[in-house]
């Protein structure tokens, strides 16, 4: 890649930063070169941010009509997965999937309630609840 | 305020880990630039591990395992390298801080998804981040973080959350920092060395590593479903490559720059074709997560099959590159 080419049509994800590549300079050899980014790069994260977005959006509308509850919206929200939180918590998936029932989740305990608020960066009272 | 390491400079780079590395290892006294630590270390690499799963997705790395650059170097300039972790948060945070009031620049691994100085829609649960730490202000830690192109501040209770993420890969508040180093300038056999290991590694018997991953991927590519999944799956192979840690082009170009280095020290002109020739892969890289991204937008129709025929050339170009690139240094 020459430096002409090193990619400044910009990646609304990368937020006002700029990301370091290598390319040729006319002397041939290869510099660091700071980049806006491309569509490239800009298509893929958002394909990510929005697959988990749209998870959660299902979820909070399940929520809604008490299918399911707010763990498994705020789960999405803050980016993981049933394996992740799994790992994050120390809680099985199998007992997860089960606090994603409202009336369990509701009588759950202070203790695993705190852990999953912790794990979530949320306060106790925001994991009760949709936004 | 612990006095920050005032000498320390901070340079952009293009990968997180050979950007630390060569970062902190020029703040103690090597001349060592980010392409010369990758090259050096034999950090170039391919790896299909679907077994291991990120938000369900296999992973896919370009590069060898976190630590393996940082590891890489102490043999060739003759240093030891602390690595600590903790069972304590807090206990983490005390080191970290004793070490600063030594004047020391710190090493970390991090995850990205807790610093809130990162772009928001790069925050994922991925927790093999390396940063330096060259002072404290108050609560704030004076962060080089080399993807960056500025120094970053980072309250204390969010470098916290960082350091002792869980899940895959977590950093379990690991830091490191080196001793004196015994060599401050890299050895032409050392950069021999480190060429051979890497073409061995691109080239070896393992299925899913090297020029066989990607051939192995290829094969997986090939057996997608032409829906929202199958684009989701090549998204991901993308934004692995391009994305989290440079990936497929930007490491092409990374060691091609190495090989520009490594022709000098070794009086190896031969190096510099080898060079322009990892320049024209780290394009056809690009190439390839373009044409996947044009399916992803709708543009082109969704053509599994040529896609992964783009992967199975990009891995025949590699085999005979690093063919070449053995014969060269032997």
């Amino acid at each position: 890649m020459d430096i002409s080419e090193v990619p400044q049509e910009g990646n609304r994800t990368l937020g006002h930063h700029r990301k370091a590549l290598y390319a040729k300079d006319a002397n041939g050899r290869m510099v660091l070169v700071a980049s806006r980014g491309s569509e490239i790069d800009e298509t893929v994260t958002l394909q990510a941010v929005q697959r988990l977005h749209a998870f959660a959006e299902a979820a909070r509308l399940r929520c809604l009509t008490g299918q399911t509850s707010p763990l498994e919206f705020w789960m999405w929200t803050q980016r993981m997965d049933l394996a992740l939180l799994a790992q994050v918590t120390g809680i099985w998936q199998w007992r997860i999937r089960r606090h994603f029932r409202p009336r369990i989740f509701a009588r759950l305990t202070p203790e695993v309630r705190q852990c999953y608020a912790q794990a979530l960066g949320l306060s106790v009272e925001q994991l009760q609840q949709l936004p | 305020m612990n006095a920050p390491a005032t000498s320390y400079r901070h340079r952009h780079a293009a990968h997180c880990e050979s950007g630390v590395a060569s970062n902190l290892f020029s703040h103690y006294g090597a001349t060592l630039s980010e392409a010369m630590a990758f090259g050096l270390s034999s950090a170039l690499s391919f790896a299909y591990l679907p077994f291991v799963k990120l938000t369900g997705f296999p992973l896919i790395a370009y590069r060898m395992p976190p630590r393996f650059i940082l590891k890489g170097l102490s043999k060739p300039f003759d240093v030891k390298l602390h690595f600590e972790t903790f069972n304590s948060a807090e206990r983490g945070k005390r080191r970290l801080d004793e070490l600063l009031a030594q004047g020391k620049v710190v090493g970390l691994q991090t995850s990205v998804y807790w610093l809130p100085y990162f772009p928001q829609d790069m925050r994922f649960h991925f927790n093999a981040h390396n940063l330096l730490v060259y002072g404290k202000d108050g609560d704030e830690y004076l962060i080089s973080d080399p993807v960056l192109e500025d120094p970053q501040r980072c309250a204390s209770a969010d470098l916290q959350r960082a350091r002792f993420a869980k899940g895959v890969l977590a950093p379990k508040g690991l830091l490191y920092y080196p001793d004196r180093l015994g060599r401050t300038e890299v050895s032409a056999a050392a950069v021999r060395q480190a060429i051979v290991k890497t073409a061995r590694i691109m080239l070896g018997p393992i299925p899913l590593t090297g020029v066989r991953g990607m051939r192995m991927l290829a094969r997986r590519i090939r057996k997608l479903k032409a829906d929202e999944s199958g684009l989701n799956y090549i998204g991901h192979i993308v934004r692995m490559q391009e994305e989290i840690g440079t990936g497929g082009a930007g490491f092409r170009f990374l060691y091609a720059s190495f090989l520009q280095e490594a022709a000098a020290i070794c009086a190896l002109p031969e190096l510099e074709l080898l060079a322009e020739r990892l320049n024209t892969i780290g394009d056809d890289w690009r190439s390839f997560a373009l044409q996947a991204v044009r399916m992803i937008k709708g543009r082109d129709a969704v053509d599994f099959a040529a896609l992964a025929e783009s992967l199975e050339a990009l891995a025949g170009q590699e085999s005979d590159f690093f063919r070449a690139l053995r014969k060269a240094v032997k």
